[in-house]
C-alpha cells in the first residue's frame, strides 16, 4: 500500500518544491525581460483568437438557454443580468482557463518535455543558467499576466455574444440588456472573475513546466507528459474553482 | 578533476558504483565502455548536474559534493562540455548558442562587439564561420556536433568535456570531429575527458598532436608511442574496471578489456 502512495506523494512534494523555488526566485535577477514578453505573445496573444470564440458561443448559449428557462416565468428581460454574472463569476474564468490549459499547459509541457529528453535542460545548467530562473519563471508570469486579461476579453466577448441573440431573438432593446448586466455585476463578482484565473494561471504554467521537466523516456515521454499537463491542471482548475466559489459565496 | 569512491544511484539501481580516479591539470582522458556503463554520468556528476548518493567529487581542489545549484555554476563556467547528440538550443541561431555561455555566465563580462568575435573565431576554428545566422535544424549531425564543439571551447575553459562526441557520425566525419577536438586540446592545452564507445577515438587522441607550423596533425612519436598525460579509462556497468596508458589497454588480459578494444 505504502509503495503505491509513495511514487504520487513524491511527485506532489517535488511539484510544490517547484513552486516554491520559483516563488523565492520572483524577486531574484536574472529576470529575462525577454524571454517574459515572448511567453506573453505566445501564451497570451497567441490563444486570443481561440478564447474570443470560446467567449462569445458561450455567451450566445448561455442566452439561448436562459431565455428558454426565463420564458416560463415572464422574466425574458432579465436575461442580461443573468448571463452577465454567469460568465463573469464561473464561465469566463473556467472555459477561459481550461482553452488556455489544453493548450498553453501542453505546450509548456511539450517544449520542456524536448528540452529534458535531448539534454537541452542539462545544457543550459551547464552554461550557466537556471533553469527555474529562464523557462519556469517567464512562464508563470506570463501566464499570471495574460491569463487575467483574457478571461476580461471572453467575459466581454460573451456578453457581446449574448447581446446578440437578446436583440435578434429575443427582441429585447440594447439598453435593457446592458443596463441589466451592468447593474447585476458587482464588485466581488468582478474580484472573483480575476482572482480566479490568476489562480488557475499558477496551476497552468507550474503544472506544464513540473510535467515538462520531469520527462523521462524520448519522444514516448514527450507525449506523456503533455497529457499529463493537461488531465492535471484542468482537474486542478475544477477543483479549485469549487473552494474558491466556496469562499465567495460565504463572502 | 577528482572522484573518490563515487556512487550515483538511479532508482536504487547504481549507475556508477564506487568509482575512483584522479585527473591533473593538463592531462587527457578517454572513457571507453559500452552503452549505459555509466560513462556520460561520470561527465555529468563532474560538473554536479548528478549528485553522488556515496562518495566525493573534487572539481578544480573544491569538494563540489552536494553544493547547491547556485554555488555550481562559477565552477561550471570554467568548463565547457559538448553533450551527446550536441544538445544545442532549438530555438536560438547558431551564434546566439555559441554566445550563450559568454553571455549568460557572471564571470564573463564581454560587450556585443567582443561576443561576437569571440563567436566568430569559435565557429571559425571549426569551419563553421559562415552558419551564424541558421539554425540547428538546419546543419547536418556532424555540422552540429562541430558547433556543440565551439559552444564547450568559446569561453576557452581549463576543463573540457566530450559526450560521445563522434556518435552516430559516418567515419570521416568521426575522424575530422576528432581532428577538431586533438587541435584544440594542444592549442589550449586544456584539460580534456573524451567519452566514447570507439576505441578509434582513443587511438587518435593518443597517437597524434597538432602542429601548429604546419597547421596539421602529426604523429606525436616517430616509434608510434602515445602523447604523454593520456590515459584511457574503461567503464563496465557502472564500475571503473581498468585504468591506464594505451599501451597498457592493449596488454591487458582481461577478456571484457580485450573484447572491448579488439572489437573496435
Amino acid at each position: 500500500m505504502l509503495d503505491i502512495l509513495k511514487g504520487p506523494v513524491l511527485s506532489i512534494q517535488e511539484f510544490f518544491q517547484l513552486t516554491g523555488r520559483t516563488l523565492k526566485n520572483l524577486p531574484k535577477r536574472p529576470h529575462y525581460p525577454r524571454d517574459i514578453l515572448n511567453q506573453m505573445d505566445i501564451l497570451g496573444v497567441g490563444s486570443l483568437p481561440i478564447v474570443l470564440l470560446v467567449g462569445f458561443f458561450s455567451g450566445v448559449v448561455m442566452a439561448l438557454q436562459m431565455s428558454r428557462a426565463l420564458r416560463t416565468y415572464g422574466a425574458v428581460s432579465q436575461t442580461g443580468p443573468i448571463v452577465a454574472i454567469t460568465l463573469v463569476r464561473e464561465m469566463g474564468p473556467v472555459l477561459t482557463s481550461i482553452v488556455v490549459a489544453g493548450r498553453n499547459a501542453a505546450g509548456i509541457a511539450s517544449e520542456l518535455g524536448s528540452m529534458k529528453v535531448t539534454e537541452q535542460i542539462d545544457a543550459m545548467r551547464a552554461l550557466g543558467t537556471d533553469p527555474v530562473q529562464k523557462l519556469v519563471k517567464p512562464r508563470l508570469i506570463a501566464t499570471a499576466i495574460m491569463l487575467p486579461c483574457l478571461t476580461a476579453i471572453a467575459d466581454f466577448v460573451g456578453l457581446l455574444g449574448g447581446y446578440l441573440i437578446a436583440y435578434g431573438v429575443l427582441k429585447l432593446t440594447t439598453s435593457e440588456y446592458w443596463n441589466g448586466a451592468y447593474r447585476a455585476i458587482e464588485y466581488n463578482d468582478i474580484a472573483q472573475g480575476l482572482i480566479k484565473p490568476f489562480i488557475y494561471a499558477m496551476v497552468i504554467s507550474m503544472v506544464g513546466c513540473f510535467c515538462g521537466l520531469r520527462t523521462t523516456g524520448g519522444t514516448q515521454g514527450v507525449g506523456l507528459a503533455t497529457t499529463q499537463a493537461v488531465v492535471v491542471s484542468s482537474v486542478w482548475i475544477f477543483v479549485l474553482n469549487a473552494f474558491i466559489t466556496q469562499i465567495f459565496v460565504t463572502l | 578533476m577528482r572522484f573518490e569512491r563515487v556512487t550515483v544511484d538511479f532508482g536504487g539501481q547504481p549507475a556508477l558504483d564506487d568509482v575512483s580516479f584522479d585527473i591533473r591539470n593538463g592531462e587527457s582522458r578517454v572513457v571507453l565502455g559500452e552503452s549505459g556503463s555509466g560513462k556520460t554520468v561520470i561527465l555529468k556528476t563532474a560538473i554536479g548536474l548528478l549528485h553522488p548518493s556515496k562518495g566525493r567529487v573534487f572539481l578544480f581542489n573544491e569538494d563540489i559534493t552536494g553544493r547547491r545549484e547556485q554555488e555550481m555554476f562559477s565552477i561550471r563556467a570554467r568548463v565547457g562540455m559538448l553533450f551527446q547528440e550536441s544538445a544545442l538550443f532549438d530555438s536560438l541561431t547558431i551564434e546566439e548558442n555559441v554566445s550563450y555561455p559568454l553571455v549568460n555566465q557572471k564571470s564573463i563580462q564581454l560587450d556585443e562587439e567582443q561576443t561576437h568575435q569571440r563567436v566568430e573565431e569559435a565557429l571559425t576554428f571549426v569551419e563553421l564561420g559562415h552558419t551564424l545566422e541558421k539554425f540547428p535544424s538546419e546543419l547536418s549531425g556532424g555540422m552540429r556536433r562541430r558547433v556543440g564543439i565551439a559552444r564547450a571551447n568559446v569561453t576557452e575553459p581549463a576543463l573540457v568535456l566530450y559526450d560521445s562526441p563522434t556518435a552516430g557520425l559516418d567515419p570521416i566525419t568521426a575522424n575530422n570531429i576528432m581532428a577538431l577536438l586533438v587541435k584544440e586540446r594542444d592549442l589550449r592545452n586544456a584539460t580534456t575527458v573524451i567519452v566514447t564507445q570507439r576505441f578509434q577515438d582513443g587511438q587518435i587522441m593518443a597517437k597524434y598532436r597538432f602542429d601548429r607550423d604546419s597547421g596539421e596533425l602529426r604523429a606525436a612519436s616517430s616509434d608510434g608511442g602515445s602523447v604523454s598525460g593520456l590515459k584511457f579509462m574503461v567503464m563496465r556497468e557502472g564500475k571503473l574496471v581498468f585504468e591506464g596508458t594505451r599501451e597498457e589497454l592493449g596488454l591487458s588480459t582481461d577478456p571484457y578489456i580485450s573484447k572491448f578494444v579488439l572489437r573496435h
